[in-house]
């Protein structure tokens, strides 16, 4: 069996209550933090631990709290990134609405860390089961003496609250959810200065995602070097992944990173396979934004490597025969599904979450939903693949937040591996809205992409 | 769009104000427009929607110029600047819920309820709509149902139809 860090109690009766959690060993690692380590050493085990943002991007999370400015006199916080909108990722919502607790010990243990002695949990509006959730276990945690002044006679204050989004994506771009916190339009901020010298109202903040926040309790407890044993080189530890599409077991796993890919979609530990008998077409690895990529490339690198669960053997090939971590939401095709139908999906749903700031992300991301309407049912013309490409390409780099980035590459990606299947839809446009597109590229056996 | 045809003049409540007043105190002094949204939820969960006098109060409340807030109110999905139906029926639309049938789910809602997405049923009491990405998307297809927001997974036709008839029973006992 695999070993598990952050769902290891989740079956328990009542593990979302803090009686139940604390019987579990739960708010060890306030106690331990507290009363044991300074700050510094908090930040050091995190540092150890080699664990990356689980939010996206990746970036390592104790590098990021060592940035943190500490002007005298200035307060800093720690805002939690509960806005998880990113399609195929579902495992904040799923540990928030489990086991609440593993996010307040960490917030308090992370807020300790960084000296902060406010701290915000933002969760997505549409979330409000989760946010009561949140709200009943920050007030069992507050009446146990976890929260609230001089912590377990530590001489820490810490108060959290929960702020509710309002329906956005973009929120999930930190800077976009330090404006929407502060009372404004998620309108993504120009970097420099980062969060880590000027965020919550101009102060030195820290914006991290709930998983990692909930990591670093196993952090704490075990010491970083423990942590950083499970995994393979840089991808440390332990990562939840959203399982959706046409799965025969969709659902949040814990994995060791490491896993490989086929593995994970085929074991009966996982996923068990594709649903109702079928064939792989294509995965997506990390949410919408990262490339699709054909059953060929899912389970095996270009070289013909075994693909692994880590930030490297996913994104192995770049961007033309790998993809990328992302938030671990991973999405699987079978072989009806529609390659065009689903960028068009993808499409319009960027174009619909688009701040509106830039104007490549706000006229391109509309512009590639008509044209990839138009390729779906029956109207396009040849050419709008090449003016497909030309489109994303302008996007990509080409806006403040990586919103514009991420509706480019899954229509790239998607030219990429399948052009085949927009040819078909326009040299069929009768047949557009059937799912009678070639299937050679995946039936095959692989098909070296170049 | 800010509609300005429609108004509705509103007097908070004394207990409305107290829950204002709680949600302004988790943050600094002077940095009350950070309440603007949770302030907004608990106005929308009042009166089932924002009108532009509500609207105006709030930004009287907190201090802020109108624009403030109707920039705010029309930039997030979640706020309604016209009335609605008294429940909401969101389904999600976006890829992995509709590699396991949203689609059909919405053509079904569209047929059940007699209405196009956005519109209000003639008895005032439901009105659906598509929404993006709901972070369910393991237990598709899924919806959700205003104001209280109450979550439904792996949908199934009978089991909309299952959901509408509830509502209309909860409806006919209030």
């Amino acid at each position: 069996m695999a070993r598990k860090l952050l769902l290891t109690h989740i079956d328990v009766p009542g593990i979302d209550t803090l009686e139940v959690y604390r019987r579990q060993g739960g708010y060890r690692a306030v106690e331990k933090a507290l009363k044991t380590m300074s700050p510094d050493d908090v930040v050091e085990e995190v540092k150890k631990s080699g664990l990356r943002g689980r939010g996206g991007a990746g970036f390592p999370t104790g590098m990021k709290w060592s940035f943190l400015a500490k002007p005298d006199g200035v307060p800093r916080y720690l805002v939690c990134n509960g806005d998880e909108s990113e399609p195929g990722t579902f495992k904040d919502r799923f540990l928030m609405t489990k086991i609440p607790h593993a996010l307040i010990e960490g917030m308090i243990v992370s807020s300790y860390a960084l000296g902060a002695n406010t701290a915000y949990i933002y969760i997505r509006g549409e979330m409000m089961p989760q946010i009561r959730i949140v709200e009943r276990a920050i007030a069992e945690a507050k009446s146990a003496g976890f929260l609230g002044k001089n912590i377990l006679g530590s001489g820490y204050d810490l108060e959290v609250y929960v702020q509710p989004g309002g329906g956005a994506y973009i929120c999930g771009e930190e800077t976009a959810l330090l404006e929407s916190l502060e009372g404004k339009r998620g309108n993504p901020r120009i970097k420099p200065p980062f969060p880590a010298v000027a965020g919550l109202y101009g102060c030195p903040t820290v914006v991290n995602n709930v998983e990692s926040i909930a990591a670093t309790v196993p952090i704490v407890n075990d010491g970083g070097e423990e942590y950083a044993k499970i995994g393979i080189e840089r991808s440390t530890g332990t990562k939840l992944i959203s399982a959706s599409g046409n799965l025969v077991r969709p659902g949040v796993y814990e994995i060791e990173l490491g896993l490989p890919v086929e593995e994970f979609i085929y074991s009966d530990e996982y996923c068990g396979g594709i649903a109702n008998g079928k064939r792989l077409k294509a995965m997506v690895a990390g949410g919408s934004s990262v490339p699709i990529l054909p059953n060929n490339l899912a389970t095996k690198t270009a070289k013909g490597e075994a693909r692994l669960m880590t930030y490297e053997s996913l994104a192995d090939g770049g961007f033309v025969t790998g993809t990328a971590m992302g938030s671990g939401g991973f999405i699987a095709f079978d072989e009806d599904q529609c390659i065009v139908r689903n960028t068009l999906n993808f499409t319009r749903f960027y174009h619909h979450e688009s701040c509106g700031q830039c104007s490549p992300c706000r006229e391109g991301t509309g512009w590639m939903e008509k044209v990839l309407h138009k390729i779906e049912y029956g109207h396009g013309d040849i050419a709008d693949i090449d003016l497909l490409w030309d489109i994303q390409r302008k996007i990509d780099g080409n806006t403040i937040c990586p919103l514009g980035d991420a509706s480019a590459w899954p229509v790239a990606s998607a030219i990429r591996h399948f052009r085949d299947e927009f040819e078909w839809h326009i040299l069929n446009p009768r047949e557009s809205q059937t799912r009678n597109f070639g299937l050679a590229h995946y039936a095959d056996p692989l098909v070296p992409v170049v | 769009m800010l509609s300005v045809q429609e108004n509705m003049i509103v007097t908070f409540t004394p207990a409305l104000f107290d829950k204002f007043a709680e949600v302004v105190s988790r943050y600094p002094e002077g940095k009350q427009k950070s309440a603007l949204l949770p302030i907004l939820h608990l106005v929308q969960a009042e009166y089932g929607w924002l009108s532009v006098d509500a609207m105006d109060k709030v930004a009287d409340y907190l201090a802020l110029k109108p624009i403030e807030v109707y920039e705010v109110a029309s930039f997030y999905t979640m706020y309604f600047l016209q009335p609605k139906g008294k429940f909401v029926l969101e389904v999600c639309r976006t890829g992995p819920c509709c590699l396991v049938g949203a689609e059909r789910i919405m053509q079904h809602m569209e047929k059940r309820l007699g209405v196009p997405e956005g519109q209000v049923t003639a008895d005032g009491l439901f009105s659906w709509r598509g929404v993006e990405c709901l972070a369910a998307c393991g237990f598709g297809p899924v919806l959700q149902i205003g104001p209280s927001y109450t979550f439904h997974e792996n949908l199934t036709e009978e089991r909309v139809d299952q959901l509408i008839d509830e509502l209309k029973e909860k409806a006919k006992n209030q």
